[in-house]
């Protein structure tokens, strides 16, 4: 518990802070916080020292073990940890590859040609924290402080967001929105008044009855919601899987619907239209917390399971029955809804009809549906007010995408190439543990925009495509070589979890709080950075919650009590949703306001062309995007994709397993590298089909350099969504070139 | 007492995290793998079924391997679990061909190498570190001669097979079908 003395600490810091509040920062030595050091212990005290994983946004918490020698031997799960229940998947496993991978980024860099030729000089950090502080200073004087940005994917974003947030700008971006997870949020919001987030509310352990649209659990690793499916599937769970794959889950699945691509949006229409014209819809749910039921019975009588056999090529006896399925399984039902849903630029609406019919079979807010997550309320420390910023990406927006409820990645690059229609441009970029080359579709104009900047500084591990363009390379340590921001997790309990470092970091290395830091001190916002050192920061936040440091150093993670006792609905419990009408809406107000479809619509998508076909990527358990890429541990079970061909089709072509080809796209964009083919029936003839994150081009990266096919550079055609601005990449389509050889490379 | 694991084939998603948690719990070398996934496809688009296990040495009760093994080196131990003395093995392969399920490899130190059950953990209490790790728990470890042990419960409960029961080796690994 907290003690009055530390109160009164805190009490009178916090008054100082209002004060330092007015912009005159120039008193730092005394807004240092004084802690105790004295059981800050280095790491060599331990035989186990707890970390969570950056291997993937799941951050699962674990305990790194060495052997007599020191050394890091392994990782394994912490059995208190909700996010893994004490088990790690094979990335956070094989985490200690990134830690040894002696292709790391060794010493800080400083560029010494033009933009993209990965060539550079090793700099001291003194000198490249200079350079990066006197650009920015330039900027601001130039532009405002508002046109410098961070896109950032990883633990250390939060201080260089902060950084930011004191320099005075609010372009904080991350990669996971705009390209991934953004369109369901909208969705949800816009229908329950409330996002999914992560990790997802999804109640999956306690189902009957599973709907996954495209979502491939089990090759995404999403730990958590992995294991609960394999619960869910030894207590007799079914499993409806589509996607015109045969997934592994599709393989577990009872019914797999091998779905023509980009036509999901018929299929959840026809769907709506069985479980409301036979009346299998929760009705008292429906009646008490939905709004707009009446016009979307209406609008879904012409969706009916034959018009939508004619779309998807999903047969209307199997509409019919797994919509059945659902109903019987309801409310302990979950249409699932995705995570990576930038498809075809309408996913909001897709997505919204994935809530719609989570709401018309009232699994929201119910056991085996969707639960009620909580978060742990760890306060942070009070510093002063960060300065308003006066304009950011938005404005370069033209008044679009207004319902994005943060900032899109692409729109902050979209906003860093000049144009005579915009009065402000994005000019220095930091990016912080991603990999933007390879994450933002149509790779051209990323370059085209990092051409235009003034800064680009990135920060990474590893010397990823995006460091060969950057100005400035500041090498991070490991998540294993390093403390970071607690880890504060929604869930059915609200958990908090400590990294800490299990040695001391390799090379020339550092930690990015520390990185952060110094660059404030350069750019006059110490006060920003009260505590000298992130372990003091860390102590002070947990003692705030009844814990310490040192507690959490011995244990790693902690549960903390539900402050609300509302994990599932109550029978007839009166519930506000945050939604203009305060109900679910099945017709949405919100979207209407801003002139779209308040129901979603079944719109046809482009097809490919004779002799093309679909460019279908997803996910392999033991692979994270790019960023294992060159994992060795990782590269040992996976050093490159392949491409997914149906028989049918590599007959055509003359194709067989393990011949290298090359892809062109419809744009005529051909890979850099070939890519080895697979010929499977687990593919549908109208696409194909491969693992994200391969096809590496920076020579630095000696294990998968030249590795596979990069679906990103094939990816040219953007579906861009209106509603939030999410970029659409299934809409792109590829032949094979079998004209090219491999050695031509 | 006689050790066995099971696998359940219907919760595997084949992620290959057991073959990294035995690399790193082993000291196996990069490159080489003491357990390994494999996938068995049946069918025709969109008729189709799929097998994911993950597989290593099934720890045989009439074990090729160790009928052929010229040193003794190859051997029974705890439970009926098939060891390689390292100081006794000359590398001379017999036993990486005499196997049926492919299990052994020469470990570039130049004996012969596969899993061990664990037994180091086993012998704590632990479980194999494959077991303890697997996101989808569908590995069970256990005694067959104890009728309450997890693997002994599973087998009672559900349809498995071996592989290549042909052979005649008396294999220890089950998979739950």
């Amino acid at each position: 518990m907290k003690s009055r003395r530390e109160f009164l600490k805190i009490s009178s810091l916090s008054a100082a802070g209002l004060i330092f509040g007015g912009g005159i920062l120039d008193s730092i030595a005394s807004n240092l916080v004084d802690t105790n050091k004295s059981f800050f212990k280095g790491p060599y005290d331990f035989t186990r020292t707890p970390t969570y994983c950056e291997v993937c946004f799941w951050k699962c918490a674990g305990w790194v073990y060495k052997d007599e020698n020191g050394k890091i031997k392994k990782i394994i799960g912490n059995d208190l940890d909700p996010n893994c229940n004490g088990r790690f998947c094979p990335r956070g496993t094989g985490g200690v590859g990134m830690y040894y991978d002696e292709d790391r980024l060794k010493t800080p860099l400083i560029r010494t040609e033009e933009r993209g030729k990965q060539t550079f000089r090793e700099a001291s950090w003194d000198e490249a924290f200079e350079y990066i502080a006197s650009k920015m200073k330039q900027i601001k004087k130039e532009h405002g402080p508002e046109s410098t940005a961070l896109f950032t994917h990883g633990s250390g974003g939060k201080y260089f967001g902060k950084l930011l947030k004191a320099f005075g700008s609010n372009n904080i971006t991350a990669p996971s929105y705009a390209q991934c997870r953004g369109p369901r949020e909208v969705a949800f919001i816009s229908t329950f008044g409330q996002g999914i987030n992560s990790p997802e509310n999804t109640d999956i352990r306690d189902t009957k009855c599973l709907v996954l649209i495209g979502s491939h659990l089990g090759e995404n690793m999403h730990n958590g919601q992995v294991q609960e499916m394999s619960d869910a599937i030894d207590k007799g769970a079914n499993i409806i899987t589509v996607d015109p794959r045969f997934s592994t889950v599709a393989g577990k699945s009872k019914h797999w619907l091998p779905i023509k691509p980009a036509t999901d949006n018929a299929l959840l229409l026809a769907w709506m239209n069985v479980i409301i014209n036979e009346g299998l819809y929760d009705k008292e749910y429906v009646e008490k917390y939905t709004f707009g039921f009446d016009q979307l019975k209406d609008h879904v009588q012409r969706y009916t399971p034959e018009w939508a056999y004619g779309v998807t090529t999903i047969k209307p006896q199997q509409i019919r029955e797994t919509a059945r399925e659902m109903a019987n399984a309801a409310p302990a039902v979950i249409v699932h809804p995705g995570r990576h849903v930038t498809w075809y630029g309408d996913d909001t609406q897709r997505l919204r009809a994935v809530a719609i019919l989570n709401a018309l079979l009232g699994s929201w807010g119910r056991r085996g549906g969707f639960y009620n997550p909580e978060k742990a309320e760890v306060p942070h420390y009070k510093l002063p007010a960060f300065p308003k910023p006066k304009k950011n990406w938005r404005d370069a927006m033209g008044g679009k995408y207004n319902l994005a409820d943060l900032a899109l990645a692409s729109g902050v690059c979209d906003a860093s190439i000049p144009s005579p229609d915009m009065d402000y441009a994005i000019k220095g970029w930091i990016v912080n543990g991603t990999n933007l080359i390879n994450t933002l579709p149509d790779q051209k104009k990323t370059i085209q925009a990092i051409q235009e900047l003034d800064l680009i500084a990135v920060v990474d591990t590893m010397p990823m495509e995006i460091t060969g363009y950057a100005d400035v390379v500041l090498p991070e340590c490991t998540y294993l070589e390093r403390y970071d921001a607690l880890r504060i997790s929604q869930g059915r309990e609200p958990s908090i979890a400590l990294r800490m470092p299990a040695v001391d970091p390799l090379y020339n290395t550092k930690p990015a709080y520390w990185m952060a830091r110094e660059l404030a001190k350069k750019l006059d916002l110490q006060d920003y950075f009260p505590f000298e050192t992130i372990e003091e920061e860390i102590d002070w936040e947990l003692k705030q919650v009844g814990t310490s440091l040192e507690e959490m150093q011995r244990v790693g993670v902690k549960k903390l009590e539900r402050e609300f006792d509302d994990l599932y609905f109550a029978d007839g419990e009166d519930i506000e949703f945050n939604t203009n009408t305060g109900k679910i809406e099945l017709y949405s107000t919100a979207l209407e306001e801003e002139g779209f479809e308040p129901m979603p619509v079944y719109s046809p998508h482009p097809e490919p062309a004779e002799g093309f076909y679909r460019l279908i990527y997803g996910r392999a358990p033991m692979h994270t995007f790019s960023r294992t890429a060159n994992n060795p541990n990782l590269t040992d079970l996976m050093d490159e994709n392949t491409c997914w061909v149906n028989p049918k089709v590599a007959k055509e072509w003359d194709l067989s397993s393990g011949q290298y080809v090359f892809l062109e796209n419809q744009d005529g964009v051909v890979s850099e590298f070939p890519i080895k083919v697979r010929v499977t029936e687990r593919i549908r003839f109208d696409s194909i089909y491969m693992v994200h994150g391969f096809g590496h081009a920076d020579k630095r990266m000696k294990r998968c350099f030249g590795k596979g096919v990069s679906d990103t550079q094939l990816i040219t055609n953007v579906m861009t969504d209106p509603i939030m601005g999410g970029t659409g990449m299934r809409g792109n389509f590829v032949t094979f070139r079998t004209d090219i050889k491999k050695s031509e490379v | 007492m006689r050790y066995a694991m099971a696998i359940d084939t219907k919760k595997c998603v084949g992620c290959s995290d057991c073959v990294v948690a035995c690399q790193t719990e082993n000291d196996v070398p990069i490159g080489y793998c003491r357990d390994w996934v494999v996938e068995v496809m049946d069918g025709t688009y969109p008729q189709l079924e799929m097998e994911l296990r993950s597989e290593r040495c099934n720890h045989c009760e009439n074990s090729p391997c160790v009928r052929c093994c010229p040193t003794g080196a190859s051997h029974y131990s705890e439970g009926g679990t098939v060891l390689v003395t390292k100081n006794e093995c000359i590398g001379c392969s017999a036993c990486v061909t005499s196997c049926p399920y492919d299990a052994r490899f020469v470990h570039p130190e130049g004996y012969v190498d596969k899993c061990t059950f664990c037994l180091h953990r086993v012998k704590k209490g632990m479980q194999p570190a494959c077991v303890a790790v697997c996101p989808t728990k569908c590995m069970y470890f256990g005694d067959l001669d104890d009728p309450r042990s997890e693997v002994s419960q599973i087998l009672k409960k559900r349809k498995y097979k071996t592989l290549i029961p042909e052979a005649g080796t008396k294999p220890h690994l089950y998979f739950l079908i």
